[in-house]
């Protein structure tokens, strides 16, 4: 089979003559990589290995286990779920057309303080079966258009919440249409109790993602309105419950930050929440919910972490212990031939 | 279909046939672009990622940045292309030197210098010495007053020895001036790929001589490529022109192999495609059913009441891109990359070079390295594979009487000696008959040693050991031989060579003694060609046994005879001779039949007995490969019993009581029909004892029971696990592995010679023994070694790694891919089933590239075993030829890993970042960072070291 002669003339160029020095020159280097001997270590798993990787994976991830579960425990949270209660009695049927009427949605609760909460006291307001992750929604908005004012006019990406009365929409997009307008006030004895929206989105979103120079404009001037307004004088940068809400939750379930409270509240104090009920949950039957958390270094509080590390520590542990029973109990030489399937059954492989 | 060429007319065949242009490229610059980018589509798995890719394009359902996927493919595709384009233009580098050389040719009378691309068939080309032969050239001149030139034709056959050529006898003793003017007609066949054949006739138009028809053959041609040696010049017609020559004609892109491995990749990729067609399919229902209920509810996402007529498809599409790295777009490049790798460790193995030669092991076919590890047949030729191919004269029996039986060396026996020394009339007829009856060349070096250049190593065996018993072949003169026997010089005058055959097993040449003018006819051959042929009276009981007990040493032997011709016999059958080589059809079997009358009732002169010794280690290698579950069949043109000794010999079948041998022959249909069912039914009574049981074949009953009884030969070929067929032709060898490939099972081939390229082409692996025979194989191989015993390491080391190595690697592809997809499809499911992208385009990118598809690639030097362990206990094999490490239920444990791993990353994720954590991209960064530590511990637990 000449097909392997690159052609006719390079067949071999006085190959006779030439043929000894090509053969040295084709003898191949020595190296390690070549001859595939590098280096390596090859740890062989002997039930003595197995136990101890065993118990030590349970030894350091048991007391992981318990500090986080501990850490989650020390957080202390007042979750109140205000949607349904919100709602008068003669729109219980209705609540759609309650929320879209023009009636007045203040609402009163109380809440009351079990354990003592250390400042600072984050408020959230929950929402439940809200898909901000859902794919017309996430990539409804315009990234460059937040960001910088020259580009006011780039909403292609905002459809359809892109033009309005012919218009660019700035910030366009259905996440910041549809921004969450409850507000809460919160007092305590009769006394106003100070939240501070300031600083409740990540200092990157205001630094550089949101513009100092971009203004609203044009904005819930269409026909349908969603959520909040937003006063078209402060610069998007300062517009920090629109920061919030425009990091989209990954989950249907999720809490967005809406202040800090920055005392300590003492337990048994009664804490009375005035809050205006705007904002549309009822038409997909969402919750509603208003927190209020401390945290530790881990966090708020969740016990996930904590049972997690627990539950695969406790399984390594049970592990590692079995297999010192079957070791002990019924041990084997190790490297035994006779066990190679083909000495076991030398008729058939 | 012929055609007639006219010599030196420079218009007639201008037209008609091409010109001396080379061509072995693929593309042209114009047509590259569409031609290659056809021949990357017409693969399944481009066609796929093609569609991904335009589908991308559509932003409404694109659910990453469309650069992810067109990133990669362009990438692939350029690297592919631009191999392609380099190794096309390097073919066009050296078409254009080869093209432009400059070549003397006769134009209108006058010689002149031109390149060789202009070139036209019925140019007259002048070559001198250690020139190129640019074209297919009739040969009619050269320097040598005999009409003799020598080429080297290792460029198209691969052996290293010089051939005589010579010059038709029509054009024999024209001068200089005349071949300028010469004018004539070569009737000749249309191009053929055939480098051993060339029929055809010249008739010389008048005033030149004679307007008789001069037969030629391929003694009489000077093919392309091959080089002028020891000539001064030569001239010659083109025949055969640029890619129409023999070598051009045999060329062609050999069909690609596909390993067992990559037929199973194919196969599971098909299969996650269907998984993937059903996911999309589930989802996409679901999630036009989601819409409708939900969706349309939450005001937010602000659905529009009436969508467009496609809005049905767009979930599907969405899900469809979303699901689309399921089949990972980097596998290919992977394993075109490993594959190369194990190649080159083939290629780098220090313990696989050839101590004697040097010469390394190469591994022409970088792609099919997985199916050494998954060998189950091995069919080896004996001579040069097993043996080492050198051939020693051992014994002899002349006249009855045996030489060399005691000392085991005939030269040295003083029986032989004395009979030399005193001229026994016997004695130097057979010694006549080994030194000439041959076609080696006797070459005068500086120092006065003869050197003999011969075809056959048998001939050269034969002439040396001649030479050392004082018959020495001194000089060959054109026509006249001359040897010299005890100092004084005899010359014969070679009159006729009947060449050997596979069909005839003999050869012969007829000369006339110079002295007394005595005809002669010589011959030599295999006994059951010779010994037939005897005279009546003649008494062959005595060479039968000699034969016999030769071939039960495992001795090759090689019967020699004479008979004086009648001067009028001699020129009646010339006459007949001179037909038969002239004719176009069938020209071999007409020389066959008219050689025929001429060897009978021969006068046999004795046995030679030749050893042919095996090579260092070839029993251990046969008795490793064995054990590793190899079953060995032995392939050999050579007679029964000298094969089974070998056999015996080498570990390839047992003595007896351990072992069994099961006959099959017979010279009629019925014979070898109930010697077959006999064996047949033997093998099936002891297929469940532990005998080795073997079955020997000859070439002749072979061919009846392939004919007739294909069923139950097959039948046989199952049950056995180790054959020795002998008197094989070179394409019964590759019906065998035809017949083995049939039944599913994975061929290796293993030869040396030109006869074993058909049967090395045709089975699954082909490896070439670089040997004394030349090249041949070699070059037609997949692998080529030095030795027989490197096939222990090529299959056992390399194949096993090689095949472990993708094993992993492909399955590995797949899962990396399948838990980020699971994590994909199972996100879409707390994201409204709106195929919701949890990742970037950017993180899905660098995960597939950097993360996962380099880091892998350490799997390339993984060993689960040392060399030794895998060498000591050769039984690991199996789980390697059964295909244990790579099939369906492997690559099912692979999904369930994979869908385990995506539950466990996508739950400890969302529920670790719940609530006010929940923020897309941070949990997206986090189940990432996920899958690629847990990617890294994957490769880490399953790299064995």
């Amino acid at each position: 089979m000449s097909s392997n002669t690159p052609s006719s003339s390079a067949g071999g160029v006085g190959s006779a003559d030439a043929a000894a020095p090509r053969r040295n020159s084709k003898r191949p280097k020595y190296s390690k990589f070549t001859q595939q001997e590098l280096p390596a270590c090859k740890p062989i798993l002997t039930p003595r290995w197995v136990i101890s990787a065993f118990l030590l994976v349970s030894i350091v991830f048991i007391p992981i286990g318990v500090v986080s579960l501990f850490a989650s425990r020390d957080v202390v949270e007042i979750i109140d779920r205000y949607e349904t209660a919100c709602v008068p009695q003669n729109f219980s049927n209705d609540k759609v057309s309650f929320i879209q009427s023009a009636v007045d949605k203040t609402c009163n609760r109380t809440l009351t303080v079990k354990k003592l909460m250390k400042q600072p006291i984050y408020v959230y307001y929950q929402l439940d079966n809200f898909y901000q992750n859902h794919r017309r929604y996430v990539k409804s908005r315009s990234d460059s258009q937040l960001k910088d004012n020259s580009s006011w006019n780039d909403v292609s990406s905002c459809k359809p919440e892109d033009m309005s009365n012919d218009q660019p929409i700035v910030p366009c997009g259905l996440i910041a249409w549809s921004l969450f307008n409850d507000t809460y006030n919160f007092s305590l004895n009769n006394q106003q109790l100070a939240v501070n929206k300031k600083d409740i989105s990540w200092k990157s979103d205001r630094d550089k993602k949101f513009g100092k120079d971009v203004f609203p404009k044009n904005f819930q001037n269409g026909t349908l309105i969603g959520g909040n307004r937003l006063d078209p004088s402060v610069p998007l940068s300062e517009q920090e419950d629109l920061i919030v809400w425009m990091r989209t939750a990954a989950l249907p379930t999720f809490r967005k930050l809406y202040g800090k409270i920055e005392r300590d509240l003492q337990p048994n104090e009664v804490i009375q929440v005035t809050l205006l009920n705007n904002y549309n949950t009822y038409s997909f039957n969402g919750k509603k919910k208003l927190v209020l958390s401390t945290t530790s270094w881990l966090g708020g509080k969740n016990d996930f972490l904590g049972i997690a590390y627990l539950t695969v520590g406790g399984l390594c542990f049970f592990l590692a212990l079995s297999f010192t029973v079957v070791y002990l109990v019924k041990p084997r030489q190790l490297g035994d031939p006779s066990y190679l399937s083909w000495n076991r059954n030398p008729a058939g492989h | 279909m012929k055609r007639f060429v006219y010599i030196n007319d420079d218009e007639s065949s201008q037209e008609l046939y091409c010109d001396n242009r080379i061509s072995n490229r693929k593309y042209t610059v114009l047509n590259f672009l569409p031609k290659n980018l056809w021949e990357q589509f017409s693969r399944f798995m481009n066609q796929y990622f093609l569609l991904i890719a335009c589908l991308q394009l559509w932003s409404l359902i694109t659910p990453v940045n469309p650069a992810s996927t067109w990133g990669p493919l362009i990438f692939i595709f350029a690297v592919s292309a631009s191999k392609e384009a380099w190794d096309d233009y390097n073919r066009y580098l050296s078409d254009k030197k080869a093209n432009e050389k400059h070549i003397w040719v006769v134009r209108q009378g006058i010689r002149k210098h031109i390149q060789a691309q202009d070139i036209h068939v019925g140019n007259i080309v002048w070559l001198r010495e250690n020139d190129e032969v640019p074209c297919d050239l009739v040969l009619i001149g050269t320097s040598d007053t005999q009409g003799l030139c020598y080429v080297e034709t290792a460029a198209l056959d691969g052996e290293t020895d010089l051939k005589t050529r010579v010059i038709p006898s029509a054009c024999m003793g024209m001068d200089f001036e005349l071949l300028h003017k010469i004018k004539g007609v070569i009737e000749c066949p249309n191009p053929d790929k055939d480098i051993r054949r060339f029929d055809a006739n010249l008739r010389l138009f008048p005033p030149f001589i004679d307007n008789d028809l001069c037969p030629l053959t391929i003694k009489n041609t000077l093919l392309q490529s091959c080089y002028l040696r020891n000539t001064e010049w030569a001239c010659g017609v083109a025949v055969y022109t640029g890619n129409e020559t023999k070598l051009g004609m045999s060329r062609g892109i050999p069909e690609p192999k596909l390993t067992a491995m990559d037929a199973m990749i194919d196969k599971l990729t098909g299969a996650i495609f269907v998984f993937q067609i059903v996911v999309v399919m589930v989802l996409g229902i679901a999630g036009n059913v989601w819409k409708d209920t939900e969706a349309r509810k939450q005001w937010y996402v602000l659905y529009p009441i009436e969508g467009p007529w496609y809005e049905l498809l767009v979930i599907p599409l969405r899900f469809e891109l979303l699901c689309s790295i399921m089949i990972p777009i980097s596998i290919k490049v992977s394993l075109d990359l490993v594959k190369s790798l194990y190649a080159k460790f083939i290629d780098w193995d220090s313990e696989m070079i050839d101590q004697d030669t040097g010469i390394p092991s190469h591994a022409t076919n970088t792609a099919i390295s997985e199916d050494l590890g998954q060998v189950e047949y091995i069919l080896t030729d004996k001579t040069g594979t097993l043996t080492e191919n050198r051939m020693i004269f051992r014994r002899c029996c002349i006249s009855g009487i045996f030489y060399g039986n005691e000392s085991g060396d005939a030269l040295k026996d003083v029986k032989l000696l004395n009979a030399v020394a005193g001229s026994s009339p016997d004695v130097v007829r057979f010694l006549t008959v080994m030194a000439i009856c041959n076609t080696v060349i006797p070459i005068k070096s500086k120092t006065g040693a003869i050197l003999y250049k011969a075809q056959s190593q048998d001939e050269d065996a034969l002439v040396n050991a001649a030479a050392r018993l004082h018959m020495v072949y001194v000089n060959k003169n054109a026509n006249i031989l001359e040897i010299r026997f005890n100092g004084s010089v005899i010359q014969y005058e070679v009159l006729e060579t009947l060449e050997f055959t596979s069909d005839r097993k003999r050869m012969s040449v007829v000369v006339k003694d110079c002295q007394n003018g005595k005809i002669v006819l010589l011959s030599k051959g295999a006994d059951e060609a010779i010994l037939p042929y005897a005279y009546a009276g003649q008494q062959t009981r005595a060479l039968v046994e000699a034969v016999e007990q030769y071939a039960q040493l495992g001795l090759r032997t090689l019967c020699l005879a004479w008979r004086e011709l009648k001067e009028d016999e001699y020129q009646e059958w010339s006459l007949m001779f001179k037909e038969a080589s002239s004719t176009l059809v069938d020209r071999e079997w007409r020389i066959a039949e008219v050689c025929q009358r001429l060897e009978h009732d021969f006068e046999v002169l004795g046995v030679t007995a030749i050893e042919d010794r095996l090579q260092d280690g070839v029993p251990e290698t046969i008795e490793t490969l064995r054990k590793a579950g190899i079953n060995f069949w032995m392939l050999t043109g050579d007679k029964q019993n000298t094969a089974i000794q070998i056999a015996l010999s080498c570990n390839f079948i047992s003595p007896e009581p351990k072992g069994q041998l099961l006959l099959i022959d017979g010279k009629t249909e019925g014979e070898v029909c109930r010697s077959l069912e006999r064996v047949l039914l033997t093998m099936r009574i002891t297929s469940s004892e532990p005998k080795d049981v073997a079955f020997v074949v000859d070439g002749w009953a072979l061919e009846i029971a392939l004919k007739h009884y294909r069923k139950a030969f097959t039948e046989l070929a199952i049950l056995s696990r180790t054959a020795i067929c002998c008197r094989v032709t070179p394409s019964q060898k590759a019906q065998l592995v035809e017949l083995l490939k049939s039944c599913d099972y994975r061929t290796l081939a293993i030869g040396d010679g030109g006869n074993d390229v058909r049967m090395i082409q045709q089975a699954d692996i082909g490896v070439g023994i670089s040997g004394r025979e030349g090249l041949q194989a070699a070059r037609a191989a997949d692998y080529s070694i030095g030795k027989f015993r490197f096939l222990k390491r090529l299959i056992l080391v390399h194949g096993r790694y090689s095949y472990n190595r993708t094993a992993f690697l492909s399955q590995y592809s797949f899962y990396k891919s399948l838990v980020i997809c699971f994590i994909q499809i199972f996100f879409s499911f707390i994201s409204g089933v709106s195929g919701t992208s949890l990742f970037n385009s950017v993180s899905l990118m660098a995960y597939n590239v950097f993360y996962t598809s380099v880091p892998v690639l350490v799997s390339v030097l993984d060993k689960d075993l040392s060399e030794g362990t895998v060498m000591q206990h050769p039984q690991i094999l199996v789980y390697c030829q059964a295909g244990r490490l790579l099939n369906p239920s492997t690559f099912a444990g692979w999904f369930g890993r994979s869908l385990f791993h995506a539950i466990v990353v996508f739950v400890i994720t969302i529920h670790a970042y719940a609530f006010e954590k929940s923020e897309m991209e941070e949990l997206s960064m986090v189940a990432l960072s996920g899958c690629i530590w847990l990617q890294a511990f994957v490769v880490a637990l399953e790299t064995n070291s």
